[in-house]
């Protein structure tokens, strides 16, 4: 059986074309906190001392009476932001992931989760493509960190437009809510016409044989290995996995059992993150041969981000290579 | 709106708070007794005197917002509010039980008008600043903003970026009140970590300090009304207090932090509270 784009997600007309633009996922949190900001003057963004490169600076620009610099304090602005949010406010904590969610932790968990105030914590720079900075500003925990806490949502946008859908949302939704950004261009391969809702797994390429449940820029690469795989005779369906808490277990149940077998891939630890949350669900209620794409617990390290996905094997060619694996399972 | 208590009269309802902790603590069989009964003074101005509140309507829009800071104190500050109306007393015996609103730990939403979750120590300023930052920026309130602190957290690093946050922010509506009794779980402050010159440290952050007698229930209401006439800064009163204050076999011992009487201590306890007879010094007796 043949396998092909789903065009009902309207795709870019771009998207398997060498030309597509690249753009980070940060920028759609920039132009979606903006946009937020118009719809509701209770948003609030506080950011510590990264706010041009988390793109919290637009924010700032428009709305300077609702920008709130902490400074190098992610533990005070996390709790900051929870007592704002008391007070009525949505606020934003902007930072990169290894620091928001990462150092300020136990500062989410009582004054935000336990609290259950209504704050959004967007973590940028994760991923091991944030490249040239190396390993200690590469968040690659962050999603566990984040999904195993009661009460907190996860979203992981698959591109700037998504990001941009994404950040609106959290804003429209109660309660504490993760958001992930990525540093480095990727391509742009949604459009305003993609639907995007909260919760809801999306198919994207639509097959028969494997089913890949993907986030974050990392499902690009997955459509491109099916792609590859559809003209070698292999069916794949590709399921962009946006939000991975509350995790749509319809979707992602109703392909796996069609396809039965199933690859995950995700630019974070295998251990706890994406991957595992499926392996979760799946494995008390439908049991099928499992491939998992992502960091095998190890620290990223120096370089470009398509080198580093290649040398840790998150790019299509692993992608392909974990589909006829899982297949020889089946 | 409170009702104006004599200060005879706030001296007589802080030992009641006291006997109410101690009841508390020993049905609970877990919990701390020093820093709360070192508190009964702090908190029952607060609530009798100093916090303009509202006890049938806890989340009314326009109180004046106390962060307790130290969350493992809580048994005081449960006391004062059933003591105040926001619950029957008869509920303090719950405490630390199963179903309980009265948690362990304060936890917001169980428990309306206790206005966060609390215990992990050094977030409370920082979430304290938080509100008092938009109730002066963004929604120009008229309520203010109380924290409750103990010393031992001043040690964490949390409260220093809080304190920097709320010094450059001139969050003049936020009075934080520290709990200076020189003790913590594994010792006194000064050996475990020195604090001192703590008076200096917070003046270096752009604080207005105001040194009290934690004991003396006048001084604490003069220091809050004088906090509210401090402009461009927030205010830390520290509050010298004497740990376990009321019941001598607990004063300034730390071995008492983080333990309850047992009955039979309970009774000597009360015994020692309720024939007081000047035992807990007062220009008003």
């Amino acid at each position: 059986m043949s396998s092909m784009l789903n065009t009902k997600v309207y795709l870019s007309e771009k998207v398997f074309q060498d030309d597509i633009e690249k753009v980070p996922t940060r920028n759609g949190y920039g132009e979606g906190l903006v946009l937020a900001g118009e719809k509701n003057k209770n948003v609030v963004v506080l950011c510590a001392d990264l706010t041009e490169s988390t793109r919290s600076e637009a924010f700032k620009i428009k709305f300077p009476d609702r920008f709130i610099e902490v400074g190098v304090a992610e533990q005070n602005m996390a709790s900051l932001a929870a007592g704002m949010a008391l007070a009525g406010k949505i606020p934003f904590i902007s930072s990169y992931a290894t620091f928001s969610p990462g150092r300020n932790n136990e500062q989410i968990r009582t004054t935000i989760a336990i609290n259950n105030v209504n704050v959004k914590i967007a973590g940028a720079h994760a991923g091991i493509s944030v490249g040239p900075d190396g390993a200690t500003h590469q968040a690659l925990e962050d999603m566990a960190l984040m999904r195993v806490m009661p009460r907190m949502s996860v979203i992981y946008p698959c591109d700037a437009v998504e990001a941009k859908k994404a950040t609106i949302a959290a804003s429209q939704i109660e309660g504490p809510l993760y958001l992930r950004f990525a540093r480095a261009g990727t391509p742009q391969f949604t459009t305003e016409q993609t639907p995007f809702q909260f919760g809801v797994a999306e198919v994207f390429f639509i097959g028969s044989d494997v089913t890949i449940v993907a986030c974050g820029p990392l499902v690009y690469e997955a459509l491109l290995a099916a792609q590859q795989l559809e003209k070698e005779g292999i069916s794949v369906e590709v399921i962009n996995n946006h939000t991975i808490k509350p995790l749509d277990k319809n979707t992602i149940l109703e392909s796996v059992k069609k396809t039965r077998a199933l690859v995950t891939v995700e630019e974070h630890q295998v251990a706890g993150g994406m991957g595992s949350a499926v392996c979760e669900m799946l494995s008390q209620n439908f049991l099928v041969p499992v491939e998992m794409v992502g960091i095998k617990d190890r620290f990223g390290e120096s370089g470009e981000p398509e080198e580093l996905w290649n040398a840790f094997g998150l790019s299509h060619p692993h992608i392909v290579e974990a589909v006829k694996k899982v297949l020889k399972r089946k | 709106m409170q009702k104006q208590y004599s200060l005879k009269k706030l001296e007589l309802k802080a030992n009641e708070i006291r006997q109410d902790i101690i009841k508390m603590l020993v049905k609970a069989g877990s919990g701390h007794s020093a820093g709360p009964l070192g508190m009964a003074d702090v908190f029952t101005a607060l609530y009798f005197s100093v916090l303009n509140h509202d006890p049938k309507n806890p989340l009314w829009e326009e109180r004046d917002r106390l962060i307790l800071s130290n969350g493992h104190i809580c048994p005081v500050r449960y006391a004062v509010m059933a003591e105040s109306g926001y619950f029957p007393i008869k509920e303090l015996d719950t405490l630390r039980k199963f179903g309980s609103r009265l948690q362990g730990h304060p936890e917001r939403e169980r428990l309306p008008g206790i206005e966060t979750t609390s215990g992990p120590l050094g977030s409370g300023l920082s979430q304290a600043a938080g509100i008092a930052y938009v109730g002066k920026y963004l929604d120009k309130t008229n309520w203010r903003v109380y924290c409750a602190m103990s010393d031992g957290e001043q040690e964490a690093g949390q409260t220093w970026e809080a304190a920097m946050f709320a010094g450059k922010n001139k969050l003049d509506n936020l009075t934080a009140i520290i709990d200076r009794n020189n003790i913590q779980i594994d010792g006194f402050t000064e050996d475990i970590m020195p604090l001192e010159p703590l008076r200096a440290k917070y003046e270096a952050f752009n604080w207005q300090v105001l040194e009290v007698d934690g004991h003396n229930i006048e001084q604490i209401i003069d220091a809050c009304n004088e906090a509210k006439a401090i402009h461009q800064k927030p205010t830390v009163i520290i509050a010298h207090t004497i740990p376990g204050k009321g019941v001598d076999f607990m004063e300034n011992k730390f071995e008492w932090h983080g333990k309850p009487p047992t009955a039979e201590e309970a009774k000597i306890a009360l015994q020692e509270l309720r024939t007081l007879g000047g035992k807990i010094s007062s220009e008003h007796e």
